[in-house]
C-alpha cells in the first residue's frame, strides 16, 4: 500500500505506514505493571495462592520487560530501515525537535529527585519538622551516615563521563568528514567509558557505608544516583547501537541524526552527573567524615 | 483566519486500511482522534456513572446505597478518588487534547498528519493501558481512597494493598502517553506549519494546544518523580514522605502541586481554543485581540508554574510563602479577563447565532468565569484557612471543569462532528441536550457553595441533617445531568444513523480555518498537496 499512497504524496513528509508496536508496547505497559504489582504483593489474590506467586520472585516481572524490550527493538529497527527512504531534512528536523523536547521532559523528571534531595539537606533540622529533625540529628548528612570521598571513586567517574563526552565529539567530526574508521574509533572507546563508569558506580554502590533502606540520606542518593546510572546505561545501548551502525556505514556526512540524538542524550546524561557530583557527592559531604574504602 | 486555496482537493487516492490495521495499528492522526474519542466517552459515562452513585449516597443524611460494603468510608473515598483520576486523566484529557487536538490541529495548520504518526498510536495505547490500570485499582485490593491527590502518609503506609500502586502504574502509563502526546505536537506546530502559515496567523485552537502541549512536557515528569518515590517508599523501603526516616510528606505536596496546578489549565486551555474558534465563527467576525488572546494563554501557561503552593495554604507554610503564592494566584485573573473580554468584545457587534456548539461556548464562558471569581476568592490564603477542604471548593473546581472543560468538550463536539462525521446533529436535539445540562450542572453544583461555606467538609460519606437541603437538591441536579448524558448518547447515535449529509463547510461566512476547506469528512490523508496561506481576513 505505501507505495501507492506515497506517490501522490506532494510534501515532504513521512507518513508512517499502520504498525503493530504501539499496541503491543502498551499491552507490555500493561504485563509489566501488573507484574510488578504482583512482585510487590504476593498475596494479593489471597493467602492461598501467596507461597506459589512468590515464588515466582522477580521473574513476575520478566513477560513485561521481554515485551517492551521486544517492541524497542522492532520498532527502532523500523525508524532505522525507513530513514534511508522517508527521513527528508524536514524530517529530520522534526526528529531534531522531538529529541530536544524529550530530553527536556528528562530534566524535569530529574528535577523531582534534585527537588527531594535539596528539601532534606538545606533543612535537616527544621523546626517544623521535629520527627526528621530526630531522624538526621539535625545535620546533613544525617547522624550515622558516612558518605562516599567525593574525591575518590566519584571523581574518577567525572573524569570518565567528561572524557567520553571529548570521545563521542571526535566520532561526531568524524563522521561530519566522512572518516568511517576513526568514527568507530570514538565510538568504541565512548561505549568502553559508559561501561567502565557502570562498573566503578556498580562497585560503588557494593561497597556502600549506607544501606538503601537506611533513611533519607540513602533514599535520595540512591534515587537520584540510580536513575542517573539506568540513564547511563540506556545512553550506553544507544551509542553501541550507533557503533554497530557506523561499522555498517550507515552515517552519512549529511544524514546522520541517529548519532547526533545518541550524543545529546549523552550529553544530558553527562551534565545530570556534574549536578550528581557537585550537589549530592561534594557539597552534600558537607562535615562529614567519608567512609574509607 | 487566514485562508487556504488549494486545499479542497479530490481524494481519490484514499487507501483506508481494513478494520484491524485502521484502528488498532493506527498511524492516522483523524482515526487516532477518533480513539481518543470514544476512550473519553466510554470513561466519561464510567466516572459520570459514579459521580451518580456518590450523590445518591449523600442525597440523604446517614449511609445509604454504600451500606453494602464493609467499610462504607473507604468504598466512598475509593469512589471519590476514581471518579477524579477517570475524570482527568481519562475523560478530559484525552477528549480535548488526544481526541479535538489530534482530529483538528493537522488539519488546522495545514499538515498531512502529526510529526510521529507511530508515536501518535502509542500515546493513545498507553493512555489505554493507564485505563486499564485504574480499573485493576478498583478491582484488585480494597481500592485507593486518597483522592486523586494521592497524598502521603494516607497513600503510603494508609494503604497496604495492591490497589494504591495500580494507581500509581495508571498514572505512570497515561503520563508517559502523555508526554510523548506533548512531544508529538510541539513537533508537529513548530515543524509542519504549511508554507505561510506563520506563528501569528495559526488559530487559536492550535496556540491552546501549543501551550498545553509545554505544560504536559515539563509537568509530568514531575509527577512520574513524585509518584516513583512513593512508590519506593510502599515497596522498597525508602523514606521520601516518610518523617521517621528523615522524609517530609510536605515534599509530596510540592512536587504533586508542582504538576497538579499546570493540570488543571492542562485541562482548561484546550477548551478555551475550541471557544474562541466557535465565538468567531458564530459571530461571523475575526476573534477580538487575536494576539492578545493568544499570549494571555502562554501568560496563563508561565505563571500557571509559580502558584502550585496556593493548594497547600493549611499545610504549615510559613507567611511570606503564603503571600507570595496568594499573589501570584491573584495574577492569573488578569489573562484570564483578558480571555472573558476579548471573548465578549469579539461578539459585539457580530451578527450571532446561537447554534447548539454556541450555546455550549458561551455556557463556558459564563460558568467557566463563575469558577473563576470563586477561584480568586480561594486564592486568599486567609479566607481559604476556612474554606479549605469544603465542598465550596468542590463547588469551585467543578465550575471551571465539569462546567468549563467538559463544556468545551461538547462545545467541540457540536461543532465538529458534521466534520468529523460527514454528517450533522440535529439542532433541537442538541439545544435539549444543552439546556438540560446546563440546568443539570447548575442545580448540582451551585449548592455546594452554600454547603461549603456552611462548613462542609469533602472526602465525607455522611453528613450532619442541617446540610441535607442543599445536598438533596445537589443529587436531583447530578440525576438530570445524567440523564442529559444519557440524552447526548441518543444524538450520537442518531447524528451518525440518520444525520443530515454535510458539505465542507456548513457554518459558512464566519468558519474560516483549514478545516472548513476540505470535505465532510476529510479524506484518509489530509493536504497530499500543501495549502498556500496568505494573510486575508484575519482569524
Amino acid at each position: 500500500m505505501a507505495a501507492a499512497e506515497h506517490a501522490a504524496q506532494k510534501h515532504p513528509y513521512h507518513l508512517v505506514d499502520p504498525s503493530v508496536w504501539p499496541l503491543v508496547g502498551s499491552i507490555g505497559g500493561v504485563v509489566l505493571a501488573f507484574g510488578t504489582a504482583l512482585f510487590m504483593h504476593p498475596d494479593m489474590f489471597g493467602a492461598a495462592h501467596k507461597d506459589s506467586i512468590a515464588a515466582l520472585g522477580v521473574w513476575k516481572i520478566a513477560p513485561g520487560i521481554l515485551i517492551v524490550l521486544t517492541t524497542m527493538w522492532f520498532w527502532w529497527k523500523d525508524v532505522i530501515r525507513e530513514s534511508r527512504t522517508y527521513h527528508t531534512p524536514v524530517v529530520q528536523l522534526g526528529l531534531r525537535y522531538g529529541m530536544i523536547l524529550f530530553i527536556t521532559s528528562e530534566v524535569f523528571f530529574f528535577m523531582a529527585f534534585f527537588w527531594a534531595f535539596f528539601d532534606a539537606s538545606l533543612y535537616p533540622g527544621a523546626a517544623n519538622m521535629p520527627g526528621r529533625a530526630e531522624a538526621t540529628g539535625g545535620v546533613w548528612p544525617p547522624k550515622g551516615i558516612h558518605p562516599f570521598d567525593p574525591f575518590d571513586l566519584p571523581l574518577m567517574n567525572t573524569l570518565i563521563l567528561l572524557t567520553s563526552g571529548t570521545t563521542v565529539t571526535w566520532a561526531h567530526h568524524a563522521i561530519l568528514e566522512g572518516d568511517q574508521k576513526n568514527a568507530v574509533r570514538g565510538l568504541l572507546l565512548t561505549v568502553l567509558l559508559g561501561g567502565f563508569f557502570t562498573c566503578v558506580q556498580v562497585y560503588e554502590y557494593a561497597n556502600a557505608a549506607f544501606g538503601f533502606r537506611e533513611g533519607i540520606y540513602p533514599s535520595t542518593f540512591y534515587m537520584a544516583t540510580g536513575f542517573h546510572g539506568f540513564h547511563v546505561l540506556v545512553g550506553t545501548i544507544f551509542l553501541a547501537v550507533c557503533l554497530f551502525r557506523a561499522m555498517k556505514g550507515h552515517f552519512k556526512p549529511d544524514h546522520h541524526f541517529g548519532f547526533e540524538a545518541a550524543a545529546w542524550y549523552w550529553h544530558f546524561v553527562d551534565v545530570v552527573w556534574l549536578f550528581l557530583f557537585f550537589a549530592i557527592y561534594w557539597w552534600g559531604m558537607g562535615n562529614a567524615v567519608p567512609a574509607v574504602h | 483566519m487566514a485562508t487556504g486555496t488549494h486545499a479542497a482537493h479530490a481524494d481519490h487516492h484514499d487507501h483506508t486500511p481494513g478494520f484491524f490495521t485502521r484502528w488498532f495499528l493506527s498511524t492516522n492522526h483523524k482515526d487516532i482522534g477518533t480513539l481518543y474519542l470514544i476512550l473519553a466517552a466510554c470513561a466519561g459515562l464510567l466516572g459520570g456513572a459514579i459521580s451518580v452513585y456518590m450523590r445518591l449516597e449523600l442525597m440523604n443524611p446517614g449511609i445509604q446505597l454504600m451500606g453494602w460494603h464493609p467499610n462504607p468510608g473507604h468504598h466512598w473515598n475509593a469512589m471519590v478518588t476514581a471518579h477524579g483520576l477517570i475524570m482527568v486523566f481519562f475523560v478530559v484529557m484525552p477528549a480535548l487534547i488526544g481526541g479535538f487536538g489530534n482530529w483538528i490541529v493537522p488539519i488546522m495548520i495545514g499538515a498531512p498528519d502529526m510529526a510521529f504518526p507511530r508515536m501518535n498510536n502509542v500515546s493513545f495505547w498507553l493512555t489505554a493501558a493507564g485505563l486499564v490500570s485504574l480499573l485493576m485499582s478498583l478491582f484488585l485490593g480494597e481500592g485507593a481512597g486518597t483522592g486523586w491527590t494521592i497524598y502521603p502518609p494516607l497513600s503510603a503506609s494508609g494503604h497496604p494493598g495492591p490497589s494504591m500502586d495500580f494507581a500509581i502504574f495508571s498514572l505512570h502509563l497515561a503520563g508517559a502517553g502523555s508526554i510523548l502526546g506533548a512531544a508529538n505536537f510541539i513537533t508537529t506546530i513548530f515543524n509542519m506549519r504549511a508554507p505561510g502559515m506563520t506563528l501569528h496567523r495559526m488559530p487559536l485552537m492550535v496556540w491552546s494546544i501549543l501551550v498545553t502541549a509545554f505544560l504536559l512536557l515539563l509537568a509530568l515528569p514531575v509527577l512520574a518523580g513524585a509518584i516513583t518515590m512513593l512508590l519506593t517508599d510502599r515497596n522498597f523501603g525508602t523514606s521520601f514522605f516518610n518523617p521517621a526516616g528523615g522524609g517530609d510528606p510536605v515534599l509530596f505536596l510540592h512536587l504533586f502541586w508542582f504538576f497538579g496546578h499546570p493540570e488543571v489549565y492542562i485541562m482548561i486551555l484546550p477548551a478555551f481554543g475550541i471557544v474562541s474558534q466557535i465565538t468567531s465563527t458564530f459571530s461571523r467576525k475575526p476573534i477580538f485581540g487575536y494576539l492578545g488572546m493568544a499570549y494571555a494563554m502562554v501568560a496563563i501557561g508561565v505563571v500557571g508554574f509559580v502558584v502550585w503552593a496556593h493548594h497547600m495554604f493549611t499545610v504549615g507554610m510559613d507567611v511570606d510563602t503564603r503571600a507570595y503564592f496568594m499573589a501570584a494566584t491573584m495574577v492569573i485573573a488578569v489573562p484570564t479577563g483578558v480571555k472573558v473580554f476579548s471573548w465578549i468584545a469579539t461578539m459585539w457587534g457580530g451578527s450571532i447565532r446561537f447554534t447548539t456548539p454556541m450555546l455550549w461556548a458561551q455556557g463556558l464562558i459564563f460558568l467557566f468565569t463563575i469558577g473563576g471569581v470563586t477561584g480568586v476568592v480561594l486564592s486568599n490564603a486567609g479566607v481559604d484557612i476556612a474554606l479549605h477542604n469544603t465542598y465550596y471548593v468542590i463547588a469551585h473546581f467543578h465550575y471551571v471543569l465539569s462546567l468549563g472543560a467538559v463544556f468545551g468538550i461538547f462545545a467541540g463536539f457540536y461543532y465538529w462532528i458534521g466534520k468529523m462525521s460527514g454528517r450533522q446533529y440535529n439542532e433541537t436535539f442538541g439545544k435539549i441536550h444543552f439546556w438540560t445540562t446546563f440546568i443539570g450542572v447548575n442545580l448540582a453544583f451551585f449548592p455546594m457553595h452554600f454547603s461549603g461555606l456552611a462548613g462542609m467538609p469533602r472526602h465525607y460519606i455522611d453528613y450532619p441533617d442541617a446540610f441535607h437541603l442543599w445536598n438533596e437538591i445537589s443529587s436531583i441536579g447530578a440525576l438530570i445531568s445524567f440523564a442529559s448524558v444519557l440524552w447526548w448518547l441518543f444524538v450520537v447515535f442518531h447524528t451518525l444513523t440518520a444525520g443530515r449529509k454535510v458539505e465542507a463547510n456548513y457554518w459558512g461566512e464566519g468558519a474560516t480555518t483549514l478545516e472548513w476547506t476540505v470535505s465532510s469528512p476529510p479524506a484518509f490523508h489530509t493536504f497530499d498537496e500543501l495549502p498556500k496561506i496568505s494573510a486575508t481576513a484575519h482569524h
